[in-house]
């Protein structure tokens, strides 16, 4: 049986599209690592580890043999549960277009964080070793005034090219970094944004749960989130007045060349 | 021109039903290619004739496993039916009755669950 029992809750099919249709954009606005890194999969839900293809020597189980275990990276399974009202979803099949869901977007905007920090900075407890702490360069810091962005996102950049790291880069930039950029104007009325673009050759990301920025290449072939399940709606339990429900993925990431990204560290707030 | 079988214009459909369409035709082509080999494998007398063909008809049912997967993998009712009826033992008209008995519409009601979001390389 499907591990999701989405055929055990008490929702008809134009409440599941209800659902999946809300929630899914949000989430497509969020998942800010899938914007800059590869995706392999989804492989689905019984895909458990990411073959490494190494070994570690361990003790024989006899005399006079010689014994390696193979090297698997886990995949990390995150759920986030959500309670909708019952009415709601019956208001969905009367035909209301504008159904109150509950907790889907703040379930969703929990998991997208999770996956964006986990793959930006790391998740020990999960086993994954971020992109900021892999890179094998030192940080730079950006400046305190957004106006100076574009000298130390070519810095970044500079940095990946001696590295004979290959383009187009992206960046991705914290919520309130991100916000500084659009607001920008520089001299002559050009956008901050736009000059940013034209220096990495790629996107500028919104990333919620980044803290300060990144410049990575797009190149491929260096960071990698393997995805077993792709998120999916799965049902909990209901009573006479909710649902619950639970939004749930299962990946693993990898960094695989650790020069091809340069991370910026926020800077300090700005004297007034 | 993406494919000469397209059954509407081309400007009213999106880039993901083009390419599912490619894939859909690249699978019928892959089977049709089974059947064809099929065919020449048995008629031939040249037992030595018969071996490639049969080694070609083979690869053709590998491309065909291959574009089906790409086809699962983006479309969660056929991902459903597919873990529905394959690799199965029972009788599979038994196995229908037994899926929507399961639920109202079995697996196609509910879907797979999967928001098929996959990869958003190269958005901002």
């Amino acid at each position: 049986m499907d591990h999701l029992q989405r055929a055990h809750a008490p929702i008809s099919e134009a409440g599941w599209s209800a659902i999946e249709d809300e929630i899914r954009p949000r989430l497509t606005t969020y998942l800010a690592a899938r914007k800059l890194v590869d995706f392999e999969g989804p492989s689905g839900w019984s895909h458990s580890a990411t073959a490494l293809g190494r070994v570690e020597t361990v003790a024989g189980p006899g005399p006079a043999l010689e014994a390696r275990r193979r090297r698997v990276l886990p995949l990390v399974e995150l759920r986030a549960a959500f309670s909708v009202d019952r009415r709601q979803l019956e208001d969905v099949d009367r035909g209301a277009p504008d159904p109150d869901l509950g907790g889907l977007e703040e379930a969703g905007r929990r998991l997208a964080l999770g996956e964006n920090s986990a793959i930006f900075h790391g998740y020990g407890a999960g086993g994954i070793a971020g992109i900021t702490e892999s890179t094998s360069h030192p940080p730079m810091t950006l400046p305190a005034d957004a106006g100076h962005y574009p000298t130390s996102v070519a810095g970044a950049v500079d940095v990946l090219r001696q590295a004979g790291i290959g383009g187009p880069y992206g960046l991705a930039i914290a919520p309130d970094l991100f916000t500084d950029i659009v607001e920008r104007t520089e001299h002559g009325g050009y956008l901050l944004f736009d000059h940013l673009r034209q220096i990495l050759g790629g996107p500028l990301v919104w990333a919620p749960g980044l803290s300060g920025g990144i410049v990575l290449s797009l190149r491929g072939g260096d960071f990698v989130i393997d995805c077993g399940q792709d998120i999916s709606v799965g049902y909990l339990d209901h009573d006479a007045d909710t649902v619950r429900l639970y939004l749930e993925e299962s990946f693993s990431f990898r960094v695989l060349e650790p020069d091809a990204a340069v991370t910026l560290t926020a800077p300090g707030k700005p004297k007034k | 021109m993406a494919s000469e079988g397209l059954h509407e214009a081309g400007e009213l459909l999106d880039a993901a039903t083009i390419d599912h369409h490619r894939a859909v035709t690249s699978l019928c082509e892959e089977l049709e290619a089974v059947d064809w080999y099929d065919q020449r494998v048995k008629a031939t007398d040249d037992p030595t004739l018969a071996a490639v063909l049969a080694h070609n008809r083979d690869e053709e049912k590998e491309h065909a496993a291959m574009t089906l997967e790409w086809l699962r993998r983006r479309d969660p009712v056929l991902d459903a039916h597919l873990r529905t009826y394959l690799f199965t033992t029972d009788p599979v008209t038994e196995i229908e009755a037994e899926a929507e008995a399961a639920g109202d519409d079995g697996p196609a009601a509910t879907g797979s669950g999967s928001l098929n979001i996959g990869s958003l390389k190269g958005t901002e």
